[in-house]
């Protein structure tokens, strides 16, 4: 279950700004890909609008070579989910609760749940490993937890596509791994946003780097997030340096000197 | 307006708070529902023993036995306190309880905020300007009851109106856009009802004014039952139809609409039904304060907050509150009946502190 993305010359703007520009995508079925840049450049803005969420101001949005704004609301959220930070859940709402809302594009909004319904959530949930939790009121959870309880929603949603807004964020070293690498099993094609890059580096199949709100080619991470465009964008000097035992690359980054101090 | 005798209050108002194992949800929401309905149902009959003639509770069985079973009337005393005084404003009761309680649990969806109210839409000041404007015009005096629920209909449905107006023009119905748009033009509302009420030359119009904004139940006859009752059965269907799309809007309208809600078009409609509905029950009752606030999270923490559930709750437990309310209101300050307000916030006040304190509220409002 993967889908086959493309975006071209595609702008998002938000009221009259527009906030990136030339966007280029062909993302192939089952691919996972990272987009980095530095805070405000608009990362979320624009998973927003290949979630179909907020209109582009420019170019158009192909899921599996349907245009995706073209779609109604409920035929959109079959083909494509969105996890984003979502902070404040309801507190009373239970872990499979949560888990369940990812069934909404599925059946009728006067609809109960039904067996069918209950193995879904439980499949979703074991997929993320918090089965033992499923009757846990979230704000009961710790925030690894929680994180992955909405990964858990979005699996629900059987989208082939999924889109992740920072999956990772407040997530210890150990859950940012066991996240990614769940992401990576996933037989599904996914696009998230990311701050770290090393991360990005040693998880992502290929990069997007959004630059002065323009969208860099989509390219492997050895070559976009090479040491140049690390300095050009994110204003730090970046050395990759070869994993001794995995064999990955990671990005050494030098401590700030103070020419770089803004 | 009946006088009332002191009895003594044999229920607790509150007692509709539990506090087992979240674990044990899934057993004890049938169990819950069976408990409030049984309440409910004892309270219907108990709530008519009291007032200014205190009948036993065998007393009023037996006419309701009667009454039910087409049998003659034993004691036509007691059948007319009991059945055409009473029951009916007992079931009114119930009917407006159960309304505001779902309106407040729906509001507090629709704007994402535990503090939400029935009113916030400008609905209730909007509904006193409709009905200081019948007081103090002399209308009251002259066509009685129903001149001043309509104007307070009017009044409530035109405000509603100007809110959604304003708020959509301004961005569209958000949260934020809500509460601030209601809250705003509901202060302004309720500037003209002042207005209003001091221009008249009557001074017993602000009397009956600000009655008439506390609340009340007197004077409940069976034929003003239809009306409100029927109200709430549509509004309450309607929102249990979407009950689904309620859920998914509570956790935010970007994860709503990934989830392939129609985010625009759920709240608008939520904002119709609220504004339909409330403008109703404040045609029928007056400003009743805290049911739609307290009762919500009541529900919340008895069953768990998912609409499906919640809003059958909310409503059964805003009928068995507003039930009790109404006998409290009758017999507490003989011979005066108290408006519904000063009970309701007597009680509902530190019941919201307790139920707020008891847990972190993680509802925070966006857009």
């Amino acid at each position: 279950m993967t889908a086959h993305l493309r975006a071209e010359g595609l702008a998002c703007s938000v009221g009259q700004r527009t906030v990136v520009r030339d966007v280029d995508l062909d993302i192939r079925p089952g691919e996972t890909i990272g987009i980095v840049g530095p805070n405000g450049c608009g990362k979320s803005t624009l998973l927003r609008v290949l979630a179909g969420l907020r209109a582009p101001s420019a170019g158009h949005v192909l899921v599996g070579g349907v245009r995706l704004h073209r779609l109604g609301a409920r035929r959109r959220a079959r083909e494509v989910a969105l996890v984003g930070q979502e902070q404040d859940l309801p507190s009373d709402l239970l872990a499979r609760e949560v888990v369940e809302l990812g069934l909404t594009p599925y059946r009728a909004p006067w609809n109960g749940t039904g067996p069918r319904e209950r193995a879904a959530v439980a499949a979703a949930l074991a997929a993320v490993e918090l089965a033992d939790l499923a009757d846990r009121p979230v704000d009961q959870l710790s925030g690894g937890e929680r994180r992955r309880v909405l990964l858990a929603r979005g699996l629900a949603q059987q989208t082939p596509l999924l889109l992740l807004d920072e999956p990772t964020n407040h997530l210890d070293v150990r859950h940012q791994l066991h996240l990614m690498r769940l992401v990576r099993r996933l037989d599904r094609t996914v696009v998230l946003a990311l701050h770290d890059l090393t991360l990005a580096a040693t998880t992502c199949d290929r990069v997007l780097v959004l630059h002065e709100g323009r969208g860099l080619p989509l390219a492997p991470p050895c070559e976009a997030l090479r040491p140049g465009v690390v300095g050009a964008v994110f204003g730090v000097d970046a050395t990759p340096i070869r994993h001794p035992v995995t064999g990955d690359t990671h990005l050494l980054i030098a401590p700030l000197t103070p020419e770089h101090t803004p | 307006m009946s006088s009332v005798q002191l009895a003594p209050a044999r229920s607790s108002p509150a007692h509709t708070v539990a506090g087992a194992p979240w674990s044990a949800r899934r057993l004890r929401t049938p169990l819950a529902f069976f408990l409030v309905t049984l309440a409910l149902l004892a309270s219907l009959v108990l709530s008519t023993a009291f007032g200014a003639e205190a009948l036993s509770p065998a007393t009023v069985l037996d006419v309701l036995v009667r009454r039910m079973t087409d049998r003659p009337v034993a004691d036509l005393a007691h059948d007319t306190i009991v059945w055409q005084l009473r029951v009916p404003r007992a079931l009114l009761a119930a009917v407006v309880g159960a309304g505001l309680a779902l309106a407040g649990a729906a509001m507090q969806t629709l704007v994402r905020n535990p503090l939400a109210d029935p009113y916030l839409l400008g609905v209730s000041s909007g509904a006193s300007v409709g009905a200081t404007a019948v007081i103090t015009s002399g209308l009251f005096a002259g066509a009685g009851a129903l001149t001043l629920s309509g104007g307070a209909l009017a009044g409530a449905l035109g405000a509603a109106a100007l809110v959604f107006a304003v708020a959509t023009a301004q961005g569209g119905l958000t949260p934020l856009r809500l509460v601030l748009t209601g809250t705003v033009l509901g202060s302004a509302f309720s500037a003209i009802a002042s207005y209003l009420v001091f221009r008249s030359p009557d001074p017993a119009a602000a009397q009956s004014v600000l009655f008439w904004l506390l609340g009340s139940l007197a004077g409940a006859e069976w034929y003003r039952l239809a009306i409100p009752a029927i109200t709430v059965g549509v509004v309450a269907a309607a929102l249990l139809a979407g009950s689904g799309w309620l859920d998914a809007l509570a956790t935010g309208s970007d994860t709503a609409a990934s989830l392939g809600v129609p985010v625009r078009a759920v709240r608008a409609g939520l904002f119709v039904l609220l504004a339909i509905l409330v403008g109703v029950l404040v045609a029928v009752s007056g400003g009743i304060g805290f049911v739609g606030l307290v009762v919500p999270h009541a529900a919340r923490l008895l069953v768990g907050a998912r609409h499906r559930v919640l809003l059958p709750a909310s409503a059964m437990c805003g009928a068995l509150f507003l039930l009790w309310v109404d006998v409290v209101t009758r017999i507490l300050v003989r011979p005066t009946e108290i408006p519904l307000s000063v009970v309701s916030g007597l009680i509902g006040a530190p019941a919201f502190l307790v139920l707020l304190g008891r847990r972190r509220y993680r509802f925070g409002a966006d857009g």
